[in-house]
């Protein structure tokens, strides 16, 4: 029996929160697994891995992607934006981290980094959301935790911290 | 639920692209891979090699003009709903998307991809049937144009052939004295439809001289009906045609139900949705 063929490598740059990352992996390595296992950025979580929870979303150019659904290699191009990400300057929490906080918008936090990343996006495009809005913003994201009402909450009070601090 | 390995292209020319696709059988394109990353890390597929044509110049348009809009196969589902020009062109466009996956699936999925995937839990693939549009499909042996009625050959199956790209979909406008309707039942926004209908009626003085309907998630394929001379019953005659299956979302009978409650309310959103086009024509031809 021969010894079977090493998977070929691919070399990626990554421009991940304002970072190079420098990576190598094979053609198949999802970007989800790429983040946190090569550039060691666990705050993306993996739930189902086909795309319906949302627990990976990222944003790419600014815009929430699954990165279970991407390609490492995929992503040469773009610019991407993790949970860890979204911290300001001095470790002061983003206004939707803050509200999470305020609101008590976690239990286990498991769902939280997909959460926060798509309602950052959300709220870019909405900045003063009504609760419907609000609800349909979170509405690709599970959370089996939570009850999705302080997550509501949450998405309004996000919206009012970003107006305090304008 | 990890993808087999494969052999990875990301071309930067179309030519290219073609070439690689013609010269590996078991080579599969990927576009947003919201369809097919899924079957990969559930080992449901294990192409060979992958072609990504995300760099590809030139695919991204969304261009609407007096005769129906033309979609690049890398506008993503988001651009395609987001713009205002190709909605006025053909309203069922953004009706339909609204209803296509949740807006994270959006960024990310292509209209051009979904026509391809040829899933009949799909809105798009329905959507272009019952416009009567088309998709332009390259190759190394040229470039063709395959009508909607000839692109769906069975469940998730297209009949492009292994080495073609499609590379833009047109829908057709909506012609004046026209109207289009669309509805589904799904267990949240955003999800697969349980079942899905949409109409698109014409109409000559307010009377209806046409009307069809099509169908999502009812049959294994897309399928569209022609309800003209049935408009007393237009349910039964679609019934007729379709077949209504159980899965683990619904059973048959009630997605016959959901027909039967749907499919008059879509027709006479359609119907209306004429008339307003026809009385709002009227008022500007007057003024
Ligand atoms: C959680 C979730 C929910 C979803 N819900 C819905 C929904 O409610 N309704 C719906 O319609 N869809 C839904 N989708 C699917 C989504 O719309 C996909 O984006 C779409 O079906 C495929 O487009 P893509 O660009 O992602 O194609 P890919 O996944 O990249 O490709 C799909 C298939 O088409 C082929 N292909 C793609 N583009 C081309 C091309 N230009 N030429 C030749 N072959 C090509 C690929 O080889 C592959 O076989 C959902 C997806 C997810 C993950
Ligand atoms: S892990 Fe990506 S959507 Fe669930
Ligand atoms: S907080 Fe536990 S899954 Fe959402």
């Amino acid at each position: 029996m021969s010894a079977p063929t090493p998977e070929e490598l691919h070399d990626v740059r990554l421009h991940v929160n304002g970072s190079v990352h420098e990576v190598q992996v094979p053609a198949r390595r999802l970007l989800s697994d790429a983040l946190r296992h090569d550039c060691g950025l666990t705050g993306t979580h993996v739930g189902c891995e086909h795309g319906v929870c949302g627990a990976c979303t990222v944003l790419v150019d600014g815009a929430p992607v699954r990165s279970c659904l991407m390609f490492a290699v995929s992503a040469v191009d773009a610019e991407i934006t993790t949970v860890e990400g979204l911290t300001e300057a001095e470790d002061t929490l983003s206004p939707v981290q803050q509200a999470f906080s305020d609101c008590h918008g976690l239990q286990c936090g498991f769902c939280t980094p997909g959460f926060l990343t798509t309602i950052t996006a959300g709220l870019k495009d909405n900045p003063d959301p009504t609760e419907d809005e609000a609800r349909e913003m979170i509405a690709g994201n599970l959370c089996r935790c939570t009850g999705y009402q302080n997550i509501v909450k949450s998405v309004l009070r996000a919206a009012e911290i970003e107006r305090e601090r304008a | 639920m990890k993808p087999a390995p494969f052999a990875f292209l990301r071309p930067a020319t179309l030519e290219e692209a073609l070439a690689a696709l013609a010269g590996e059988p078991g080579a599969k394109v990927l576009a947003g891979g919201q369809s097919l990353v899924p079957l990969l890390s559930m080992r449901l597929a294990a192409p060979s090699m992958l072609i990504d044509i995300n760099a590809l110049p030139d695919l991204g348009h969304v261009t609407p003009d007096a005769t129906g809009v033309r979609v690049g196969a890398l506008a993503r589902h988001a651009h395609v709903l987001a713009s205002a020009e190709a909605a006025e062109v053909q309203p069922l466009l953004a009706l339909a998307l609204s209803h296509v996956a949740h807006p994270t699936i959006r960024n990310r999925g292509t209209t051009v991809g979904s026509l391809v995937h040829a899933d009949a839990a799909a809105e798009m693939p329905m959507v272009l049937r019952l416009l009567e549009g088309s998709v332009d499909v390259e190759s190394v042996r040229g470039r063709r144009t395959v009508p909607a009625g000839e692109l769906f050959a069975g469940p998730l199956e297209s009949t492009l052939a292994h080495d073609e790209i499609a590379v833009e979909a047109f829908f057709p406008a909506l012609p004046a004295g026209a109207g289009v309707a669309f509805q589904e039942i799904a267990r949240r926004h955003g999800d697969y439809a349980l079942v899905g209908v949409a109409a698109l009626v014409e109409t000559d003085g307010g009377e209806v001289t046409r009307a069809r309907l099509g169908y999502v998630s009812v049959s294994d394929v897309p399928v569209v009906v022609d309800v003209t001379d049935a408009l007393d019953d237009p349910a039964a005659a679609a019934l007729a045609e379709l077949e209504p299956a159980d899965d683990i979302h619904a059973t048959a009978a009630y997605r016959a139900h959901l027909v039967k409650v749907l499919t008059p309310r879509v027709l006479a959103d359609a119907v209306h949705h004429a008339r307003q086009r026809s009385a709002q024509k009227d008022e500007k031809d007057m003024a």
